[in-house]
């Protein structure tokens, strides 16, 4: 059975079941991407039949400008390559689904990927956000919360942004909408602010912790430092604390991406990476990239502006969502 | 893992050197690594191919006299194209009418309202005009109370008006800022993604409404092949006057700056460079062609320098240097005019050769900075200008009064030995300044 078959009965299954709804949300959130993506892989296979190096330019092109990662797309085509000569392949047609498979492979590369959140039994769970600036921390940090107090969760909110205007103001309002615990103060050091808001989270018995911290380019080591002492004031008051750290990362991103994964992975312990804003022209390909050379999967992808648009990522979902028109 | 394009194209340049003549053969490799260069940078991967065979043909039609060097040619041709690429010389904000409408406008999370404050922050501090801010984000919530907290800071104007119309909203600052003759309008607006149809025609009709005199893109230096999309969307729909490129000042090559002008013809008029709200500058392509070509931008430093440290207290420090009278309170001086620079790690950046000597990526902690402030202020007068007489009991004594160790205070007297040494080397003539 061929993996496009393969992909659609995993679909069909969860569609049956209580998914229906996430596959619902791919689907259209993932319209945009999808349109550009696979209509220029279809015309591709349409161009050419049979396969050629002009058609592994385009294919290359084609790769590229999703953002997949210079190397990554290199080596990508090289394995290809290879395929394509053991496996005798000679149309384009059969290609395609080498193609999907190969994409695949860079993401889940024979690993057993959970995207599982290390939720504790006993005491509160604290999720870290962290990421460069404008990359959508906030406003995921209002969408996790919402999804966890709908899962019957007493969720609190800790604003450490001190240092954006309005940041915490921009928190607050979120609290109050998602009925959230909150503590948050401006303009102050956001070690301090935690502090404070880790001690009135045990007071209150919050389930869940979410802690916003300010944008920071990973290239700034003072801020870079702080977000070590952060790190050490979470474990002083709640030890083995943060249980999650999540990089938060614009799907628009480019090559900088890396850098960001691999910078933010050396400071703190990033369990996992929230990929936002996918609901745009954008196609978040560099979280293949950062999958294969920093290790760092996706738990969490953004896609739409509704508070249930955030979902756990599910890697066939997103192939699918990004091929359906393929496969169908 | 990763070469800055400068490295690349140096690297790849290096080749050719010696060669007799431009064959096809011997610039292969060259293109090879300039095109990795490019897409590892974001260029947009159209732009990479049109730049690639733009510099084959003029390479290979190109006379190597005796005296130019085929290396040096290329160079020259590889920096004149990026300069024509990134859209020949600079392009200042309009000025048409009284008040002058500026419009910002792009996508969640490029940085608009920062860039709204800091564009106000230019125009009053270098071209003295009375700019008014209008707040029209409605919709992200806390995104007014933002802008009015960049404005008290920056004690400019914010016009706000709730979150009910932005049509009405800035038809009302509008008439404010004439009645308060206000130079210009910044319009601040919510961030969009440019397919969201209802939000673009938001922008549409505030646009015949009151007809701006730019309306200017927001755009994150750090996107991807994706940037292509979002500024075709927005021009498109509105139109666009120009760029500015923000966050330029992380690890980023911002190759998005190479594809903006040449795929729409767009000039790019400030770039992001600090997360203070001054941190806006005018924007250069050739200083930008010589800073991807790894030649360093001294005119950038010049003007930021010239216009932190006055001409005669460098000039003092001059010559206190060359005579070898340069004691601890100067250096405390210096140490303070460097500090209004911002972060170091940005003006070493930009010197040329910086990547040879391997300053690119190092990294200054302002607190560093901070501590030999703080031990130095700890010091009396006498002791800043006889650094000599610092025995054990002194030491202590300042290294309690600063809060850091006595081996911290050690070891900033020993470096500051080391640097007169090297001053005098320096000024003697003993040892060139590698740039």
């Amino acid at each position: 059975m061929g993996l496009f078959n393969k992909l659609k009965n995993i679909v069909n299954k969860k569609k049956e079941e209580e998914n229906k709804e996430t596959i619902k949300v791919y689907d259209k959130g993932l319209e945009k991407t999808r349109d550009e993506f696979v209509s220029k892989l279809s015309l591709l296979g349409i161009k050419y039949t049979k396969i050629n190096d002009a058609y592994f330019d385009e294919l290359e092109d084609i790769l590229i400008s999703a953002d997949i990662g210079v190397n990554t797309v290199f080596k990508f085509m090289e394995r290809l390559k290879e395929r394509i000569k053991k496996e005798n392949i000679e149309n384009t047609k059969d290609l395609m689904e080498v193609i999907v498979d190969e994409l695949f492979i860079i993401y889940v590369n024979n690993e057993n990927l959970t995207t599982k959140v290390n939720i504790q039994e006993n005491g509160p769970t604290i999720i870290l956000m962290v990421g460069v600036n404008g990359v959508g921390k906030t406003t995921s940090i209002a969408k996790l919360a919402y999804k966890y107090k709908n899962m019957g969760k007493k969720v609190m909110m800790i604003g450490a942004d001190t240092f954006r205007a309005g940041a915490v103001e921009q928190l607050k309002i979120w609290a109050e909408k998602t009925e959230s615990f909150f503590y948050g103060k401006d303009n102050t050091d956001p070690a301090g602010v935690i502090y404070d808001g880790l001690e009135m989270a045990k007071k209150n018995n919050a389930d869940i912790v979410f802690i916003d911290t300010a944008g920071r380019l990973q290239n700034k080591v003072n801020l870079m430092k702080e977000l070590e002492k952060i790190n050490k004031v979470i474990d002083r008051i709640i030890p083995k604390a943060p249980h999650e750290t999540l990089l938060v990362i614009d799907a628009s991103t480019g090559q900088n991406g890396i850098l960001q994964a691999k910078a933010f992975k050396e400071i703190t312990n990033i369990t996992g990476i929230v990929l936002t804003k996918l609901d745009g022209t954008a196609k978040g390909g560099i979280v293949l990239a950062i999958k294969e050379e920093i290790g760092l999967p996706v738990k969490f992808v953004g896609l739409g502006e509704k508070m249930t648009d955030l979902q756990t990522f599910d890697i066939e979902d997103y192939i699918y969502g990004l091929f359906k028109d393929m496969m169908e | 893992m990763f070469e800055y394009m400068g490295d690349r194209l140096s690297k790849a340049i290096k080749n050719i050197r010696g060669m007799g003549r431009i064959t096809e053969e011997n610039i292969t490799e060259a293109l090879r690594e300039i095109r990795m260069a490019l897409l590892e940078a974001d260029v947009n991967y159209v732009v990479v191919k049109e730049f690639i065979q733009n510099i084959k043909e003029k390479a290979l039609g190109m006379e190597v006299g005796k005296s130019i060097k085929p290396d040096e040619l290329f160079i020259k041709l590889v920096k004149d194209e990026l300069v024509s690429l990134l859209g020949g010389d600079y392009v200042p904000l309009e000025v048409s009418k009284t008040p002058t409408i500026l419009m910002l406008v792009g996508l969640q999370g490029s940085g608009k309202t920062t860039t709204a404050g800091k564009l106000a922050n230019y125009l009053r501090k270098k071209q003295a005009k009375n700019p008014l801010l209008v707040a029209c984000d409605i919709y992200r919530p806390a995104a007014i109370e933002q802008l009015e907290t960049i404005g008290k800071s920056l004690a400019i104007d914010v016009f706000t008006e709730g979150k009910e119309n932005p049509v009405k909203i800035v038809s009302d600052a509008l008439n404010y800022a004439k009645e308060n003759k206000k130079d210009y309008i910044i319009i601040d607006t919510a961030g969009r993604l440019q397919i969201d149809e209802t939000l673009m025609q938001e922008l549409k009709d505030i646009t015949n409404t009151i007809h701006p005199d730019e309306i200017i893109l927001v755009i994150d230096a750090m996107m991807g092949q994706d940037a292509i999309n979002v500024i075709n969307g927005f021009n498109t729909a509105l139109s666009l006057t120009g760029t500015i490129l923000t966050k330029l000042d992380g690890n980023t090559k911002g190759g998005v700056a190479l594809s903006v002008r040449h795929l729409t013809n767009i000039p790019i008029k400030f770039v992001g460079d600090s997360e203070k709200l001054d941190g806006l500058s005018e924007f250069y392509p050739e200083r930008m062609a010589n800073r991807i070509l790894d030649m360093g931008d001294i005119l950038s430093i010049a003007d930021k320098v010239e216009s932190v440290i006055s001409e005669s207290e460098a000039l003092d420090t001059a010559r206190k240097m060359k005579k070898g009278t340069f004691d601890l309170e100067d250096f405390l001086t210096t140490l303070k005019q460097i500090k209004k620079l911002g972060p170091l790690e940005n003006i070493l950046k930009m010197l040329p050769q910086a990547r040879k000597m391997g300053l690119n990526n190092i990294s200054i902690d302002p607190k560093d900075m901070a501590h030999i402030e703080a031990i130095i202020l700890s010091m009396t007068p006498y002791e800043r200008h006889n650094p000599d007489i610092l025995k054990a009991t002194r030491k202590q004594r300042i290294a309690k009064g600063s809060g850091r160790s006595v081996e911290e205070v050690n070891r900033l007297l020993k470096q500051f030995e080391e640097m007169k040494k090297m001053m005098k080397m320096v000024s003697n003539g003993n040892m060139k300044i590698p740039f």
